[in-house]
């Protein structure tokens, strides 16, 4: 019998937060691969909904390229609020 | 530890200059504490070193089960057998992520697993002892996983990201394991004469075992270098050895026991306790297969693996036909 496809799981810890990766399982199905992750990753009430992903079908970006991917980012200080100094006079903003 | 003497496959450690480009990057990034993740470039002396370690830790983790298990049904009260179930299910947890993180690094679990049940891949040596009295599940969450916390708190600070990241979630979930088996103890010892005797006894038969599964001194040893030099083994087995005494002593004290050591003292120059010698030859027979409840262990893995196929194989098909049912509405 071939292996069970792997899913990686995401959890959703409280309302208003979003879904965060916890790790990975195997299961037959998706709905075998929740029960799965109720199992192996709430039981101790971290999650108020799962989410589970076929790990096959998630694209991933490579590390090789992580410098020309993030470089466009890298000459735009002025994207960041701290880019720009406000007198002490003026209080809030 | 739960991954006792794991290989690293070298001879003798590189210096810096007989490494290869690729390699210092990787150890630069090692040294400055930058994790590394699964489809980051490493050599394949730490990817190998890394799956022994990792998949033995799972191991350990679901043999793990068994001498618990051994006691569900036995359990003096409903309430003590529904957390003792709730620790085996933890146990079960963590292998599953354990071997999700070896996963990570390109072998699957299914084979890893079959390491495991042809004998090829060690587990725990602790865990080929028996559990003959109430106490002994006491001991295990007292010793047995107190030893388990010691080794892994580190851990979490490892250099490869999925294993440091399931380390954080063991643990967390650990002290737990640890505290209702000092519970149990702390109820024995409070007990009758024969409770608190059980306890005794069952502390006679687990301590050097206990200290046991940190493994041989390492001082010399060649792999644990690498595997330091690699932050996938952060202190020395002798370290935590003694951290582990330090810490257990007074905590039998508490308890009213005595710890079966003649020679164990408390060393006020050091301000560590000074503990006798370790009769290592047992160890190495239980390594190589000759602990009391060795074969009992791999055989009840491998009848489970083979009385759960038909279910497996029942849930596959399931699956399977679902997804025809479902192309076929498409």
């Amino acid at each position: 019998m071939k292996e069970w496809p792997l899913w990686e799981v995401f959890i959703r810890s409280q309302h208003g937060l979003a879904h965060k990766h916890v790790g990975s399982l195997h299961a037959p199905d998706a709905e075998m691969a929740i029960n799965n992750a109720r199992d192996v990753y709430t039981r101790r009430n971290e999650g108020v909904s799962i989410w589970v992903v076929k790990a096959a079908d998630i694209v991933a970006s490579s590390p090789g390229d992580k410098a020309p991917l993030f470089e466009p980012a890298n000459s735009k200080v002025y994207r960041h609020p701290t880019f720009f100094p406000i007198p002490d006079e003026v209080k809030h903003m | 530890m739960y991954a006792q003497l794991v290989e690293t496959g070298v001879n003798r450690l590189q210096d810096r200059e007989q490494m290869s480009p690729e390699e210092r990057a990787f150890q630069d990034r090692i040294d400055a504490g930058i994790k590394i993740e699964p489809k980051d470039w490493m050599p394949e002396g730490y990817r190998k070193t890394l799956v022994r370690q990792i998949s033995q830790h799972a191991h350990s983790e679901i043999v793990g089960q068994l001498p618990e298990g051994n006691w569900v049904t036995r359990a003096p009260t409903l309430k003590r057998k529904a957390i003792l179930l709730a620790k085996i299910q933890d146990e079960a947890g963590h292998g599953l992520y354990l071997y999700g993180a070896a996963e990570t690094l390109g072998v699957t679990r299914d084979a890893l697993y079959a390491d495991l049940l042809s004998g090829k891949v060690k587990y725990s040596s602790i865990f080929n002892y028996p559990t003959l009295n109430w106490a002994d599940i006491g001991t295990i969450g007292w010793l047995v996983d107190g030893a388990a916390i010691m080794n892994q708190i580190p851990l979490c600070r490892c250099s490869y990201g999925p294993y440091s990241r399931a380390m954080i979630r063991v643990c967390k979930e650990e002290s737990f394991h640890q505290r209702q088996g000092y519970d149990i103890m702390m109820s024995l010892c409070k007990g009758t004469p024969e409770q608190k005797q059980m306890a005794q006894n069952a502390l006679d038969r687990w301590w050097w075992p206990a200290l046991m599964m940190f493994g041989p001194p390492d001082a010399d040893s060649v792999h644990s270098a690498q595997s330091m030099q690699w932050r996938i083994k952060l202190l020395s087995n002798d370290e935590l050895r003694q951290k582990f005494v330090d810490q257990t002593v007074p905590q039998a004290e508490y308890l009213g026991l005595t710890i079966p050591d003649p020679d164990l003292k408390w060393n006020e120059e050091i301000g560590h306790y000074h503990f006798g010698p370790i009769d290592w030859s047992e160890f190495w027979e239980v390594v190589k297969g000759n602990g009391p409840c060795n074969r009992e262990r791999l055989r009840t893995r491998v009848q489970a693996w083979d009385d759960g196929e038909w279910f497996r194989d029942a849930l596959a098909a399931h699956a399977e036909k679902q997804a025809q049912r479902a192309a076929k509405a498409a």
